[in-house]
């Protein structure tokens, strides 16, 4: 299973993302559960608002941390995403 | 107690994740496997609105997140409303954890205002008539109203049963309860033995074959259900050869405040002895976890002697559980005997040999329901001993 480049992912209703002072960190939470993101899962999921398609989440990380070619591993996080139920 | 000048907590203890606020020991049901200490109705004092808000207020300054509102039942609490409000303004992800009891429309929609994240409610059975004997209440019918009334407000929601000899058989009817209610997640608690389990643990014990036929139920419909529901099964470790990373280490994520204010590292720490726990009516919660004696006795791995001292997976399940090491042992600090390194694991196979050869009836033993009056025979005496003389 591979995300669509003109998918606008947005994060599950059964999920709700902030950032944690405390552990330094987004975190995901949801019933009973919490997942803390690292860095770049954290910066992909909160471009995931369900209005940005892949090319322009992957385009806004690019131009934020100046970097390039960052498209497989966005895509390869938000397919781990998808089957985890974080995002749909 | 909120003190805005907080100090730098020590580096090497993290914060607590999780605060479990059980608001009152008060509940309309009477279940038999019910963790609560046995003897809670000698204790009837309970936090005010403001301590329990204060509570909240210091837990989120330290880095708390999740939230669980819990007991007894929580909604005996008039001042419920209030306390999801504030715990929803500080940043929390609030749970309630139900019975159901109590929970009407008019509340259920005040909360979803108010900010609260999810509900998790209990059913003892798929059948009317195991729900209503196990929790010695008629409930079943409330409840199904209940379930309903979460998904109308479009929470996410749990459904929680805990299994036990009487329902494992019904797996499968339970699964498919879930299936129709709509449930997110369906957690399948095989019981835990402390408090009412414990004292009820000869006549709830199932056979081995049962748990192998349910977990292949449970799996059979994984496989059918897919995402659409997540099902939580775990073998209880009675049944195993390791045992749980119980809190996932003592004073590590987790913790408790009791319905009279003791802060607890484990919901069942009070079984305890020779541990004080401090109050956090007259103690801050930041002096209660970096400080306190009852949250560092167990914290780390010190404290341990062999064989998991040496051991190589200490830092995994960090010995496993200190109250079930005590309740089985007689020593907290020792290996949890669920561990098959521990000397004493020949216990726990004796008693699942128990159940599996000639299984206790309710005839022979009768269940012990969890009622103010049962409780009150357990007023200030010690667990264990107890546990032993009461038939």
């Amino acid at each position: 299973m591979t995300m669509d480049i003109a998918a606008t992912p947005k994060l599950a209703r059964l999920f709700r993302m902030q950032w944690e002072e405390a552990q330094g960190a987004y975190v995901l939470l949801y019933p009973e559960g919490m997942v803390k993101l690292n860095q770049s899962a954290g910066e992909i999921l909160k471009r995931c608002d369900g209005v940005r398609d892949v090319t322009a989440i992957v385009a806004d990380i690019e131009q934020s941390f100046g970097a390039a070619g960052l498209e497989p591993e966005v895509m390869s996080f938000l397919d781990i995403a998808t089957e985890r139920g974080w995002i749909v | 107690m909120s003190d805005l000048t907080v100090p730098a907590p020590p580096a090497h203890i993290p914060p607590p994740l999780w605060l479990l606020a059980e608001v009152t020991y008060k509940c309309p049901l009477h279940c038999v496997f019910c963790y609560n200490p046995l003897n809670y109705a000698e204790n009837r004092k309970e936090l005010s609105t403001e301590q329990w808000k204060d509570v909240l207020r210091q837990a989120r300054k330290m880095g708390a997140a999740q939230l669980g509102f819990s007991g007894g039942e929580p909604l005996v609490r008039d001042d419920l409303e209030e306390m999801i409000g504030e715990a929803h303004q500080l940043g929390f992800y609030t749970n309630l954890i139900t019975s159901g009891i109590g929970l009407t429309e008019t509340r259920i929609a005040r909360m979803k205002e108010l900010g609260l994240d999810h509900i998790q409610l209990s059913f003892q059975d798929s059948t009317k008539e195991m729900n209503d004997f196990l929790s010695s209440t008629k409930t079943f019918d409330l409840k199904s109203r209940v379930a309903k009334l979460i998904k109308k407000y479009d929470y996410p929601m749990v459904l929680n049963v805990v299994l036990h000899r009487y329902n494992l058989d019904h797996v499968g009817r339970i699964i498919e309860m879930a299936v129709e209610m709509d449930v997110e997640y369906l957690e399948l608690a095989n019981t835990q033995y402390y408090g009412w389990g414990m004292v009820n643990r000869d006549q709830l014990m199932p056979t081995r074959e049962q748990l192998e036929r349910a977990e292949a139920v449970v799996n059979e419909y994984r496989a059918k259900l897919g995402n659409k529901i997540r099902i939580l099964f775990v073998v209880p470790d009675y049944f195993e050869e390791r045992p749980k990373a119980c809190m996932n280490g003592w004073g590590s994520v987790f913790l408790a405040v009791a319905a009279d204010g003791s802060a607890l590292p484990c919901h069942a720490a009070k079984s305890l002895p020779g541990l004080e726990f401090p109050n956090v009516a007259d103690t801050p919660l930041h002096e209660i976890w970096y400080e306190s004696d009852a949250f560092n006795r167990y914290r780390g791995n010190a404290w341990m002697k062999e064989p998991c001292r040496s051991c190589s997976e200490k830092d995994k399940d960090f010995g496993g559980c200190r109250c079930q090491a005590y309740a089985l042992t007689g020593d907290a600090a020792n290996a949890d005997p669920v561990c098959s390194k521990s000397p004493q694991h020949n216990d726990v196979k004796q008693i699942v040999m128990q159940a599996q050869l000639k299984p206790v009836t309710v005839e022979e033993k009768p269940l012990l329901f969890r009622t103010d009056a049962n409780s009150m025979r357990y007023a200030s005496i010690p667990i264990k001993e107890e546990r032993d003389k009461v038939t």
